[in-house]
């Protein structure tokens, strides 16, 4: 049995809008295992980022309920000074964008250089060049010797997420969040990055939480597959039951609606609708209920949970049991008028 | 004869430097790039960011100076047409890659998608708002909505917009500039389904430019890579997507994730064995700076970069 790393307990992150409070991470439970990638599939507004910020710490105006416990110990309680000393040790994270998150008035070797230096201040300033370099060729960058002395506008975008991904390990974080690392960027630097971060799973036996809508990526990388949507986990599986037998009707409309490159496939299948904004979340009942109004309403719970249908599979709400994707010819129709 | 036919056409930028910003070298991002489209077909432009595939989509269109070349469309030359109103710029439209700043954000709708009407047809004002209410229902959006800005929008709709505004003339040529890379899965399913729906409707050619190769086979008939400014292989999706020849051709399409978790650690092998390759066999597949060949042809619609026998 694999070692609990990260147990998110009930975590409701929740801002202000007006006057009042809309949870967009709403009454989420999970759990990280050691040398585990835990992907994170959803679309944008779904909370997925919302939730990676909740567990860094990272929202200043949001109001945390719950309990994030990262090696037993809750994270969500702790004083700024506290956290401070596991943000960027224990817990790295790699951002979205790289152009936006590096700081662009300080030069790379600096920039990875300052994240050793706040969680070991006892090092020389030539050790830290050293390891600087180190984690520089370690993560694929040629010339380092010339890249630690350059600015972030010097590099490409394959360069920068490469950089952002050397300071995210720079202290061998034993949790590392990847919040749509590879989005931005080409297919050929995308597989490189992948195999990256899948050998630094392997070498620092960490736990990864990956966070995409690249449902390619999660069939490459992932151990496990939670999907989200409307704030809530609607499905988790581990990343065969997940592609091979995926129920509830929101993870099987994902799958429908990819162009891949591998199956030949006329017409995408789309999502009526769109992803409710935060006001205007239906609380109650099936969330994904009012994308799929073809299926009759007693098919959905009344107050869905998730529930575990085979060991390690739990799905939310009834009515995947009852759905099946409206006929083709209806849907053009929909489409066209 | 086709439809639109670019030849050798090439787009360099100066670099100026020195003390009175003379020109000191030329960035050449389109060098030699010749291809045809046929008439209600999609071709796709594929590469990697900075292999010039959107240079070569805007210098078609007039949106960058070309250096030299040719580009002819339905049979008459349009490579330096600098008149606003000439029917190439009517009949040739383009969708751009992002949806949220290719839109003024301080227009409505009404007046976004009624630009393009403005420019090139006398219309009144009661025939032009029933003009963009048709666009708009055409697109899928309600005719009420033209009203409104386009923060109030989704992403999709908003993308949606850019394409009424593009159909807005009943254009022929269509250049899309990665139209549903900014997007969410299903949204982008819905893009594309659009698109290729109007494509039947209204005659329409696509130049497709992505560097998504699942969109790319999805949407494509033919299908042209880049590198560095020069075609490295063209053919139909088959040719690329199962027989392809070039070895930057064999790793971009071993780079794609597959959507079967089982395959990976045989992906994994293969994604191995083609870098390998890839770094091996390097200089057999360009020329000293680092360069790709002349394409010549292995088949009939089949075109590879390789280096002349002998």
């Amino acid at each position: 049995m694999s070692e609990k790393l990260l147990e998110i307990k009930n975590l409701k992150t929740s801002f202000r809008i007006k006057d009042d409070y809309h949870a967009a991470v709403d009454n989420l439970s999970l759990t990280v295992n050691k040398n585990e990638v835990l992907a994170i599939v959803g679309e944008s507004g779904c909370g997925k980022s919302a939730l990676a910020f909740s567990i860094m710490g990272l929202h200043t105006r949001a109001k945390i309920d719950g309990d994030i416990l990262f090696k037993d110990k809750n994270i969500a309680k702790m004083s700024s000074s506290e956290f401070n000393k596991v943000r960027g040790k224990d817990i790295g994270m790699i951002f979205q964008d790289p152009l936006t998150s590096l700081n662009p008035l300080m030069e790379v070797g600096e920039q990875i250089g300052e994240t050793l230096y706040l969680h070991n201040k006892n090092m020389s300033k030539t050790d830290r060049r050293e390891r600087v370099l180190d984690l520089l060729n370690k993560v694929g960058i040629p010339r380092a010797e010339h890249v630690i002395n350059q600015f972030p506008h010097e590099l490409s975008g394959g360069m920068r997420q490469r950089v952002m991904i050397a300071m995210a390990i720079a202290n061998k974080p034993e949790l590392l969040i990847a919040d749509e690392p590879t989005t931005a960027l080409d297919v050929t630097i995308q597989s490189q990055i992948l195999d990256l971060i899948n050998k630094l799973k392997d070498d620092m036996d960490s736990g990864i939480i990956l966070i995409t809508h690249d449902l390619g990526v999660v069939a490459e990388m992932a151990d496990r597959v939670a999907v989200m949507y409307a704030g809530e986990i609607v499905e988790i599986a581990d990343v065969k039951t997940l592609f091979e037998n995926p129920l509830h009707p929101y993870t099987r409309s994902l799958l429908n609606s990819v162009p891949n490159a591998n199956s030949e496939q006329e017409k995408l299948h789309v999502i009526q609708g769109i992803v409710p904004s935060l006001q205007n979340l239906p609380r109650e009942g099936c969330r994904f209920s009012t994308r799929i109004p073809w299926i009759d309403q007693a098919a959905h719970e009344e107050h869905p949970t998730l529930k575990e249908v085979a060991p390690g599979h739990h799905v939310r709400c009834t009515c995947y049991k009852h759905f099946s994707f409206p006929d083709e010819s209806k849907e053009e129709q929909h489409v066209l008028s | 004869m086709s439809y639109l036919e670019v030849n050798d056409l090439r787009v360099h930028f100066p670099i100026k430097g020195g003390v009175f910003g003379r020109t000191v070298g030329h960035i050449k991002a389109v060098d030699g790039v010749s291809f045809s489209l046929e008439k209600g077909k999609t071709y796709g432009l594929v590469g990697e960011s900075g292999s010039g595939k959107t240079t070569t989509g805007r210098a078609i269109i007039g949106l960058n100076n070309i250096t030299s070349g040719k580009v002819m469309f339905d049979g008459v030359d349009i490579t330096n047409i600098k008149r606003a109103k000439s029917d190439a710029r009517k009949n040739i439209q383009m969708i751009f890659q992002d949806p949220y700043s290719s839109l003024n954000p301080k227009k409505r709708v009404f007046d976004i998608v009624a630009e393009p009407l403005r420019n090139f047809e006398n219309l009144t004002r009661s025939e032009e708002r029933k003009r963009v209410q048709e666009l708009m229902e055409l697109v899928g959006l309600s005719p009420e909505s033209i009203l409104k800005y386009p923060h109030e929008f989704s992403g999709g709709q908003r993308q949606r917009i850019g394409i009424a505004r593009a159909i807005a003339l009943k254009p022929k040529l269509i250049i899309a500039d990665e139209p549903v890379s900014a997007l969410d899965v299903s949204v982008q399913a819905q893009v594309l389904n659009f698109m290729k729906e109007i494509q039947k409707e209204l005659d329409l050619t696509y130049l497709f430019i992505s560097h998504d190769l699942g969109v790319i086979k999805h949407m494509c008939d033919q299908i042209g890579i880049m590198y560095k400014g020069r075609y490295v292989e063209e053919g139909t999706a088959d040719d690329i997507f199962t027989n392809p020849q070039h070895i930057y051709t064999k790793r971009l399409v071993a780079a794609i994730p597959d959507i079967d978790p089982n395959k990976r650690e045989e992906k994994r092998v293969f994604r191995e064995e083609v870098k390998k390759e890839y770094e091996q066999s390097y200089n057999d597949y360009f020329d000293e700076e680092g360069l790709a060949y002349k394409l010549q042809p292995v088949s009939d619609t089949h075109l590879v970069a390789l280096p002349e026998k002998g």
